[in-house]
């Protein structure tokens, strides 16, 4: 599909991303500003970030995600992973229904499952007498990443040689061994990319956490929500530029190592080549 | 001899059972979180506060058809809005080399990647209507202030805003992997470069539009955070009704549920028909 792009095509496409960049740009600028008015320029100032990193709430905040996102992540992963390999094992009558429930809470609105899980926690937490807290927003994040990750995994496996495996059983691997050493190898891009995915998905959502954590527990996009509706502070501009650059730097790693990848791949298929 | 017989049973047995049994675990998980929570709102939906069966949740339903009309004619808008902006963006972006075509999807996302609540807020500086940055310059250009800030117009310009590269993505992605050769043939054919585009491009790119409007779609009737923010106290949508009657003033879940469960069924028919419209467009193009 490539071809030439006319002028006008740029000029579209860089109004686009100033639209698209604007609020980031204004964020940025104004974590910088003197005064505590996000609209009129005071002058520079680094206050805000010192002010972030001794504002306990937040600080708390940053960790519960961190926490939530790294323990669901891997959790899902886990079960994920499993679920995908033994999913494309089962027969059609029972892999077709298993699928169909796993597309539920990709196709559901967020608040849809937000407020399904916190009817379903309030209503146990009656009867088992707990509250809602980081153990059921660990939940909700673990039941919202892992079909994320059967998505990402269950190509890698249909790709699969099932030959290999049998290969390594008839070679004397047990089936365990077998899924260790010739099966994992094969479909590990798609772990990791699943794995991934499920990280920032945690990362990023607020409707759900929203719904399940209860009162006592925050992540990083409530106490910014809840920031929102009551004070105003220019914290929250100094909070986004970090993240902005952090994220930066991690797609920037990203994108490197992939073209340096590409390369490697490159190389090795003239070597191949030449063979 | 012993030994090898034990070792094809337990081989054939490690084939029957172990590589299933492993997606239990994510059976029963699947089946506590997420269709007995589905259940439960099917339940809330028709009772009342002290367990019995009631439709009154629908009979009250009537007063909030404001809201209702409100969230589905926004979402419909930006949807539209998002289609209009999106889709040329998405075919230029096809017609990049290689190495832009990356850049460019990575400036897409980039976006995409920070809170979206930071990024929603971020607005307000902008089009705040006694000191935002719009107005202030539109003040130097000599024209008069806008009102946007809490009307319905800023809570469409925060939802195309947040939900445009949903409409971006798919599209691009199908328009990428058209066989150049189709598009040559028809213009060897003798189709001017607008007849190109009409008959085979934008047939071709449906499946990539319809997905597009499906994942803008959700999201904006959906929505409570942006309205909350951009749209003041007179603007409030579904998603702020529901949340109302969970976390908010209006405590009741069933009166919540039920409201979900209607704006569940809408939006599922409305999936429905847009496949169908899609499968029928897919078969015209076959033949």
């Amino acid at each position: 599909m490539t071809g030439k792009v006319r002028l006008q095509g740029k000029l579209y496409t860089a109004l686009i991303l100033l639209f698209l960049y604007a609020p980031i740009f204004v964020m940025i600028t104004f974590s910088f500003n003197a005064s505590k008015s996000h609209t009129v320029w005071a002058g520079v100032t680094l206050d805000w970030y010192r002010e972030l990193f001794s504002d306990k709430l937040i600080l708390k905040a940053f960790y519960t995600t961190i926490a939530v996102s790294v323990i669901s992540a891997a959790f899902a992963t886990l079960v994920g992973t499993c679920a995908a390999v033994g999913l494309s094992n089962m027969r059609r009558r029972w892999r077709t229904p298993l699928l169909f429930v796993n597309n539920i809470p990709l196709i559901n609105a967020d608040i849809i499952t937000g407020i399904a899980m916190c009817l379903l926690f309030v209503f146990l937490g009656g009867f088992l007498k707990f509250k809602r807290g980081f153990g059921t927003l660990l939940v909700a994040h673990i039941t919202f990443n892992i079909p994320y990750v059967i998505l990402s995994v269950m190509p890698k496996l249909r790709q699969l040689d099932d030959n290999l495996v049998d290969a390594a059983m008839d070679l004397g691997c047990t089936w365990q061994r077998a899924f260790r050493k010739v099966m994992l190898p094969e479909i590990m891009p798609g772990i990791v990319n699943g794995a991934l995915i499920a990280f920032t998905m945690s990362i990023d959502d607020f409707v759900i956490s929203y719904f399940t954590a209860g009162s006592k527990t925050q992540t990083l996009s409530m106490a910014v929500y809840a920031m929102t509706r009551k004070r105003i502070s220019p914290e929250i501009n100094a909070l986004s530029t970090i993240l902005f650059v952090s994220v930066l730097i991690l797609l920037l790693i990203i994108n490197i190592r992939e073209i340096r990848q590409e390369e490697k791949q490159k190389k090795l298929l003239k070597i191949g080549g030449k063979i | 001899m012993k030994r090898n017989l034990r070792a094809v049973l337990s081989r054939a047995g490690h084939e029957a059972a172990k590589p299933r049994t492993m997606a239990h675990p994510y059976t029963l998980w699947m089946a506590a979180f997420v269709v007995v929570p589905i259940i439960l709102i099917a339940a809330f939906a028709f009772t009342s506060p002290d367990g019995g069966f009631t439709l009154r949740n629908y009979a009250s339903m009537g007063k909030f058809l404001s809201v209702f009309l409100r969230s589905f004619w926004l979402a419909f808008l930006s949807t539209v809005i998002c289609l209009i902006l999106g889709y040329p963006i998405a075919y230029i972006f096809a017609r990049f080399s290689g190495r832009w075509q990356k850049v460019m999807m990575m400036l897409i996302m980039l976006p995409m990647w920070m809170n979206f609540l930071l990024r929603t807020y971020a607005w307000k500086a902008i089009l705040e209507t006694r000191s935002g940055l719009l107005n202030r310059f539109l003040d130097l250009l000599g024209v008069a202030p806008l009102h946007i800030m809490d009307t319905p117009a800023a809570v469409v310009i925060g939802m195309v805003y947040n939900f445009l590269p949903f409409m971006i993505l798919p599209i691009y992605s199908v328009i990428v992997k058209l066989d150049r050769s189709v598009i040559e043939a028809a213009q060897d054919l003798g189709a001017a470069p607008r007849g190109v585009f009409r008959r085979v491009v934008l047939p071709l790119s449906l499946p990539g539009v319809l997905s597009g409007i499906t994942m803008v779609f959700v999201p904006a009737v959906s929505t409570f955070v942006i309205s909350k923010i951009l749209g003041g106290s007179t603007n409030i949508l579904l998603g702020d009704l529901i949340e109302m009657q969970f976390l908010g003033s209006a405590y009741n879940p069933h009166l919540g549920s039920a409201i979900a469960l209607v704006m569940m069924v809408v939006v599922m028919i409305f999936m429905y028909v847009m496949n169908r419209f899609g499968d029928g467009e897919e078969q015209a193009v076959m033949m």
